[in-house]
C-alpha cells in the first residue's frame, strides 16, 4: 500500500518554550488503522493537528499524498483539509444549527468563497448528507438543533461532517474521552467499519490503552512529544504501557480489569 | 401516509427521502425553525426598524453634518495631540482626581455594605421568597432611576457637595452589587448549606463558615468592577452636577474655557487612572483567589 | 513499603497542619482587608469633606422632600405629552446608538478575536483602539462634541456611539472567542475560509450571547442618556434639568416616574427575551 502520510523529524515548540514534541517520525500507508496512545500533555494532539495544518510545525516536514504540508500556502492547505477529516473530543458542532446543517459544512471546502457564504448547497450534497445520515442512524435526527442530542449522537453527527469531505484520512482526536461505554463502543464500531469498508484511512487518539489495541492494528506510544513505542498493537507489552505511561506497575486503571 | 404503511415501509431498506422535508420549490430544507431562532431575528429586525425610524424622525437642527465633522476630528486632533494645562495646575488635578477616586471609593464602599445584607434577602438558595421579590422590585426601581437624578435630588437636602454625590452613586451601586452578589450566593453548592444546617449551624453561622468563604473572590471581583464603574460615574456627576472632582474641571474646561488642550490633558489624566485602576483590581482580584 | 507509608502518614498531618495555617491565615487577610477599607474610607472621606452625620440624616430628609414635592399637579400633567415626545427620543436614540455601535463593533470585533486567524498585530491593534474608545470617558466625548455640533441630537448621539463602541467592541471579542472557539477550529478543519467560518460558526453561534448584550447595552444607554442630555442639553436629562432649575419639581417628578417605568419595562422586556434566546 502507498504512504499517505509521513512525519519527518517533526518538532513543535510553543510560544519559544513549551516543548510538545520532538524529532517525531513515522509513516501511515492507505488503508491503515493508527492509535496514537500516551498521557495528557504529551502531544497526541498536536502531532494530529499538525496534519492538517491547524497547528504549525517548528522544525521537520509533514508529508500528506506526497506534498509538504509546511510548504502550502492558503489555497493549498485547504485541498489538504478537505481530504482531512477531523473528529473532535467535545464534538465541536455548531450547536445551535440542526444536523444537516452540521453535516453539509464538510462541504465548505469544496465552495467558493461566496456561495459558501450564503450557505448554498446543491441536491446532490443534500441527498448525499442524508444516506451518511442513514449509515450513522440519524435520519430521524436530521432536522434536530445539535444541542438536543445525546453525546453519542453528536459525535456521530461529527463523523457525519468529516465524511462529507470524501476524507482520505480521518484524524480522531480523544473521540470517545466525553462518552459512555455504550456510545464509546458504537462510536469506535463505526470508525472501524469506516476503515474497513469505505478504506478510509484512520488516526486517532485514544486515551483508552485496552480500546486501542482492540480497534487499531498499529499503536504509535508517545511519552513527553517523542515516540517511544511504534507497532503491530498485538507486540504491546505490559512493560511498554507502563513505559509509555511513565508508571509503574499496578498503578495504572488499566491493571484492575 | 397512514400508521400502517408506516410500519410496513420500515426498516429493510431505509427510505431516506421520507425523513426530508421539502421547500415549496421541491429542494431540500436543511434548516430547522426554532423559537430562539425566530426571536433573535425578530428582535434585531423591531430594533434594527426602531433605528431607522429613529433616524428619520430625530430633529437634526438644520445641523451641517459634513462641517460639523471635520470639525470635531480637527477638534479631536487638537484635543488629544496638544495636552496643555492652562487654568488648573498640575497639583490642583491630581487632588481633584483623588477627590473622584474618593468618591467612587466611598460610594463603592457603602454600596457593598448595603449590597452583601441586601443579597443575603434576595439570594434564592438562601431567602425567604416572597421577602426575596419585595427587595428585588424595590432594587428595580432603585437602579431605574437614572445616577445623575439621584444626584440632583440628593443636592436639595444634602447641599451641593460630595454628601449628594456619594448617595446618589452608592444607590446604584447597591442596586447593581445586590444583583451580583445574590448571583454569587446562589453558585454556592446547595450542600454545603445543607450540611451546615443539618450540623444545627445558625443563619449567621451558615453565611460567615460557608457562603462567605466559597463566594468571596467572585464578589471581591464584582466589587472592583463596580468600582471602575463609580470612578467614572462619579466624573460624569461631577461633570454634570457640579459636585466637584476631576470632572467638574473637565465640564470647566470644555463648557467654560472652550479650552480643548485643557480637556486634552485632563482626558489624558483620566484616562491614565483608569487604566491603572484596572491594572489594580486585575492584580487584587488574583490575590484574593 | 513501610517507609511509604509512614511518609504517606507524616504527608497527612502536613497536609492537616496546612489547613489550619489556612484558617489563621484566612482571618489576617480578613482582617488586613477589613483595615484596608477602613483607612480607604477615612482617607477619601476626609478628601472629598464627607459629613458622615450630614449623610445618613440627608436620606430620610430627601425621603420627606420627595414625598412633599413630587406630587404631579394639572400644570405638570399638562406636559405629559410633551415629556412623553422626549421620553420616546431618548429610547430612539439610545436604541439607535447601541445598533450602530453593535454593528461597527461587531465586524471590528471579527478582526481582533482568534477565530478569524486574523495576524496577530492586527488583532493587537484592534484591542488597542477598542480600549482607547472604552477608556476615554462618555462625558469628554460630550464636550468635544459640543464645540462643533452644539446643542444638538447629534452630540448626544456620537458621544454615546463613541463608549458604546469601545465597551462592546472588548465584549464582543471575549463572546466570541468563549463562545465560538470549538466550532470554529472544526470549521477551518474541513477546509472552509475564514469568510465561511464567521457565517456558518461564529454568527450562529454567538448571536444569542451578543444580542443579549446588545439589549444590556439599550438599557444602560437609556441611563446614560439622561446625563449626556443634562450636559449637551438635549432629550429628557435636559427635560429634568430645566424643571429642576427652574424649581418646577412636580413636572420634574412626572419626568423621573416616566424614566422609571420606560428602563423598568425594558429591562422586563429584555429579560423575557434573553430567556427565550440563550
Amino acid at each position: 500500500m502507498p504512504i499517505l502520510l509521513e512525519f519527518k523529524n517533526v518538532s513543535k515548540i510553543y510560544n519559544n518554550v513549551t516543548k510538545a514534541l520532538t524529532d517525531v517520525s513515522f509513516s501511515v500507508e492507505e488503508g491503515e488503522f493508527v492509535a496514537i496512545i500516551g498521557p495528557s500533555g504529551s502531544g497526541k494532539s498536536t502531532i494530529l493537528r499538525c496534519i492538517n495544518r491547524l497547528v504549525d510545525v517548528t522544525q521537520g516536514s509533514v508529508f500528506f499524498d506526497g506534498h509538504d504540508i509546511n510548504q502550502a500556502d492558503k489555497k493549498e492547505i485547504r485541498q489538504v483539509r478537505k481530504k482531512v477529516g477531523m473528529i473532535f473530543q467535545h464534538y465541536n458542532l455548531v450547536d445551535r444549527l440542526s444536523v444537516i446543517e452540521n453535516v453539509l459544512h464538510g462541504r465548505l471546502g469544496y465552495k467558493s468563497a461566496i456561495s459558501g457564504v450564503v450557505g448554498h448547497y446543491t441536491e446532490e450534497e443534500k441527498e448525499r448528507a442524508f444516506q451518511i445520515l442513514a449509515m450513522l442512524g440519524l435520519t430521524e435526527e436530521a432536522y434536530k438543533r445539535c444541542d438536543e442530542l445525546s453525546g453519542g449522537q453528536k459525535q456521530r453527527v461529527g463523523i457525519a461532517r468529516s465524511l462529507m469531505q470524501e476524507p482520505r484520512l480521518l484524524l480522531c482526536d480523544e473521540p470517545i474521552a466525553s462518552l459512555d461505554p455504550s456510545s464509546a463502543k458504537i462510536i469506535m464500531d463505526y470508525l472501524r467499519d469506516i476503515n474497513e469498508t469505505m478504506g478510509i484511512t484512520c488516526v486517532a487518539n485514544l486515551h483508552q490503552v485496552d480500546v486501542a489495541m482492540r480497534y487499531a492494528k498499529r499503536i504509535i506510544g508517545i511519552t513527553a512529544g517523542q515516540i517511544v513505542f511504534d507497532g503491530p498493537s498485538d507486540k504491546l507489552t505490559r512493560t511498554k504501557i507502563y513505559k509509555i505511561y511513565e508508571s509503574n506497575e499496578g498503578e495504572l486503571i488499566t491493571d484492575v480489569g | 401516509m397512514s400508521e400502517l404503511d408506516m410500519a410496513r415501509q420500515l426498516p429493510i431498506t431505509l427510505d431516506i427521502n421520507k425523513f426530508m422535508r421539502k421547500s415549496r420549490r421541491g429542494t431540500i430544507k436543511t434548516s430547522t425553525k426554532s423559537k430562539s431562532d425566530f426571536a433573535i431575528k425578530m428582535t434585531l429586525f423591531v430594533l434594527l426598524f426602531l433605528t431607522v425610524y429613529g433616524f428619520a424622525t430625530f430633529d437634526y437642527k438644520n445641523v451641517d453634518i459634513a462641517k460639523a465633522v471635520t470639525g470635531t476630528w480637527n477638534n479631536a486632533k487638537v484635543l488629544f495631540g496638544q495636552p496643555r494645562l492652562t487654568y488648573g495646575t498640575w497639583r490642583e488635578m491630581l487632588k481633584e482626581l483623588f477627590v473622584t477616586f474618593s468618591l467612587g471609593a466611598l460610594s463603592t464602599i457603602f454600596g457593598a455594605i448595603i449590597a452583601f445584607f441586601g443579597a443575603l434577602l434576595c439570594a434564592k438558595n438562601i431567602a425567604n421568597p416572597i421577602v426575596a421579590n419585595i427587595t428585588k422590585g424595590f432594587v428595580a426601581f432603585i437602579r431605574a432611576v437614572p445616577t445623575i437624578l439621584w444626584v440632583l435630588i440628593f443636592t436639595i437636602s444634602a447641599g451641593l457637595g460630595s454628601v449628594a454625590a456619594v448617595i446618589g452613586l452608592t444607590f446604584h451601586s447597591a442596586g447593581y452589587l445586590i444583583k451580583a452578589y445574590a448571583e454569587s450566593i446562589e453558585e454556592v453548592d446547595a450542600g454545603t448549606i445543607e450540611a451546615l444546617k443539618a450540623s444545627g449551624a445558625s443563619f449567621w453561622q451558615i453565611v460567615f463558615q460557608a457562603l462567605l468563604p466559597s463566594s468571596i473572590s467572585r464578589m471581591t471581583a464584582w466589587t472592583f468592577l463596580r468600582f471602575e464603574i463609580n470612578f467614572t460615574n462619579a466624573l460624569a456627576v461631577g461633570a454634570a452636577a457640579g459636585v466637584g472632582g476631576i470632572g467638574f474641571d473637565l465640564y470647566m474646561a470644555g463648557n467654560h474655557y472652550f479650552d480643548l488642550r485643557e480637556l486634552g490633558f485632563i482626558t489624558y489624566i483620566v484616562v491614565a487612572a483608569v487604566i491603572l485602576l484596572e491594572v489594580l483590581a486585575t492584580k487584587i482580584k488574583s490575590t484574593v483567589k | 513499603m513501610s517507609d511509604k507509608q509512614t511518609s504517606k502518614i507524616t504527608g497527612e498531618t502536613s497536609k492537616f497542619q496546612n489547613r489550619t495555617s489556612i484558617f489563621v491565615k484566612r482571618k489576617r487577610s480578613f482582617t488586613l482587608a477589613f483595615l484596608g477599607v477602613a483607612a480607604l474610607f477615612v482617607i477619601s472621606a476626609v478628601v472629598t469633606n464627607y459629613d458622615v452625620i450630614n449623610g445618613f440624616t440627608s436620606i430620610p430628609k430627601a425621603a420627606i422632600w420627595m414625598v412633599k414635592h413630587f406630587i404631579p399637579d394639572a400644570k405638570a400633567w399638562s406636559r405629559v405629552p410633551y415629556i412623553f415626545s422626549k421620553l420616546i427620543e431618548t429610547v430612539l436614540v439610545s436604541v439607535a446608538v447601541t445598533m450602530c455601535a453593535s454593528i461597527c463593533a461587531f465586524f471590528f470585533s471579527l478582526l481582533g478575536t482568534k477565530t478569524t486567524r486574523s495576524s496577530p498585530w492586527i488583532a493587537r491593534t484592534v484591542r488597542i483602539i477598542a480600549a482607547f474608545f472604552r477608556n476615554v470617558p462618555d462625558v469628554v466625548w460630550a464636550m468635544l462634541l459640543l464645540f462643533s455640533f452644539g446643542q444638538n441630537i447629534l452630540t448626544g448621539f456620537f458621544a454615546l456611539f463613541f463608549s458604546t463602541f469601545g465597551m462592546l467592541s472588548r465584549t464582543f471579542i471575549e463572546t466570541i472567542d468563549e463562545v465560538s472557539a470549538s466550532c470554529v477550529e472544526a470549521l477551518y478543519a474541513t477546509g472552509a475560509t475564514s469568510i465561511q467560518t464567521v457565517f456558518h460558526g461564529v454568527i450562529p453561534s454567538s448571536m444569542p450571547e451578543i444580542v443579549s448584550w446588545v439589549l444590556y447595552m439599550i438599557e444602560t444607554n437609556i441611563r446614560s442618556s439622561t446625563l449626556i442630555g443634562i450636559l449637551t442639553a438635549t432629550g429628557i436629562g435636559y427635560l429634568f434639568d430645566l424643571y429642576y432649575k427652574r424649581m418646577d419639581y412636580s413636572s420634574a417628578s412626572i419626568v423621573v416616574i416616566a424614566i422609571v417605568i420606560t428602563v423598568i419595562v425594558i429591562e422586563t422586556l429584555s429579560n423575557k427575551i434573553r430567556k427565550v434566546i440563550m
